[in-house]
């Protein structure tokens, strides 16, 4: 039987990837943020998944405002990196797993949550981002990769009670599936930042630390709290912190965790990383 | 019944809400086409020309030229499509954001390794801090 192990969250700046793959990792601005990571990528050593169900945003990328899917599945063999206008990021293409995907796909929208299924696409920053924080620069990525792409550009994005519900569905669908298979589930992006108009710029520390907390100890009171709470409060591009619940709702009421980082900032934005596990 | 909108007394923010989008649905396809360096090409030869072949207004394309992206919001953009355009530009979020809040990109920089733009009076329109 597959097996949901450890839910990871992490920011998906684009600057950081920059910062990667120019390889000013450990110049004064960005040694801060990537010590944050340093415990992850060992922990990741004893700890490689076999695949990694990705909960990313695109931004505007593969999703123009012709089709707005609000939960898309990546079922394709593999997905290209995308160039966003700067070239793709030196990154290998990741390698999706289409049997667990399309077994996802069909028990999760038989328990109502009504998926759009993708058999093309490529993935920006938003999902490419993260596989370098954890895995560093491999010659290609260590595990197969399902990319969960969730509308977070295009208010309103989902309620977090519904992404907080839709990470139970996928939990019983990947506990459903017959091979013996180590899954991780991911949520990316946030923390608090506005990248838009006379407030951009805007962090919210304190925000940022009871979401951290709420989401380990009370996940399902946080994913109560309405749209208008993040946009205020975390700043109208924090409200992709909606995605992480959807990791939370995969993993059981209680963790335990295994690493906890927050720094402020990278470019425009708050970094916030957890590894969970479950309890028991 | 209309819709409930509780985000307009946010300062300093519009939300890429459904009125936003239907008006800068050509503005912002505008800015997508921008991903194929082509057509990179074709705009920076002459912006204006290139502007004209969408149905955007005047207002949307003035914008676009004066490279005013509190004008674009304002006329339907969404920040991840305007991008695109200080992308070609070969500019960074930094830039942008710091023209967006009428700081030198220094003062924005710095004012982000200090801890960023605090909740404090930036909360509510008319909040005092």
């Amino acid at each position: 039987m597959a097996r949901i192990t450890a839910g990871i969250t992490t920011s998906h700046i684009p600057a950081v990837g920059a910062a990667i793959d120019l390889g000013k990792m450990w110049e004064p601005y960005w040694t801060p943020v990537f010590k944050g990571y340093e415990f992850s990528k060992q922990w990741m050593a004893a700890n490689r998944p076999d695949v990694v169900f990705l909960v990313y945003n695109d931004h505007a990328t593969a999703f123009s405002l012709d089709f707005i899917p609000t939960f898309a599945i990546g079922c394709a063999e593999d997905f290209a990196v995308a160039d966003e206008g700067w070239g793709p990021r030196p990154v290998p293409a990741v390698q999706g797993h289409p049997d667990l995907a399309w077994h996802i796909a069909q028990s999760v929208i038989q328990s109502d949550f009504d998926l759009t299924i993708v058999n093309r696409m490529e993935v920006d920053h938003g999902l490419t981002v993260p596989l370098s924080l954890m895995f560093g620069q491999p010659q290609a990525w260590p595990c197969r990769v399902i990319p969960f792409a969730v509308n977070v550009v295009q208010y309103p994005p989902p309620s977090g009670n519904r992404c907080y519900q839709l990470g139970k569905a996928i939990r019983r669908a990947v506990e459903s599936f017959d091979e013996d298979l180590n899954v991780q589930i991911w949520g990316t992006g946030g923390m608090s930042h506005q990248l838009q108009g006379p407030r951009a710029g805007f962090i919210n520390k304190q925000f940022d630390q009871r979401f951290l907390d709420r989401l380990i100890e009370e996940p399902e009171a946080l994913a109560q709290m309405p749209h208008i709470d993040y946009i205020r409060d975390a700043g109208s591009e924090g409200i992709e912190l909606v995605m992480w619940l959807i990791m939370r709702g995969a993993l059981d009421a209680k963790v335990k965790t295994i690493h906890r980082f927050y720094h402020v900032p990278a470019s425009n934005t708050a970094v916030g990383h957890l590894i969970l596990e479950n309890a028991q | 019944m209309a819709l409930d909108k509780p985000y307009f007394d946010v300062p300093g923010t519009t939300v890429f809400d459904a009125g936003q989008s239907r008006k800068g649905y050509h503005l912002n396809m505008f800015c997508m086409s921008l991903m194929k360096a082509p057509n990179r090409e074709r705009f920076k030869a002459n912006e204006r020309a290139y502007l004209d072949e969408w149905p955007m207004s005047e207002e949307q394309k003035l914008a676009v030229l004066a490279r005013d992206y509190n004008a674009m919001i304002a006329s339907g953009g969404n920040i991840y499509f305007l991008a695109k355009i200080f992308s070609t530009d070969g500019k960074s979020f930094q830039h942008a954001a710091a023209l967006m809040t009428g700081m030198s990109q220094e003062a924005y920089a710095k004012m982000m390794i200090d801890g960023g733009r605090p909740p404090e009076g930036n909360r509510y329109v008319g909040e005092k801090k």
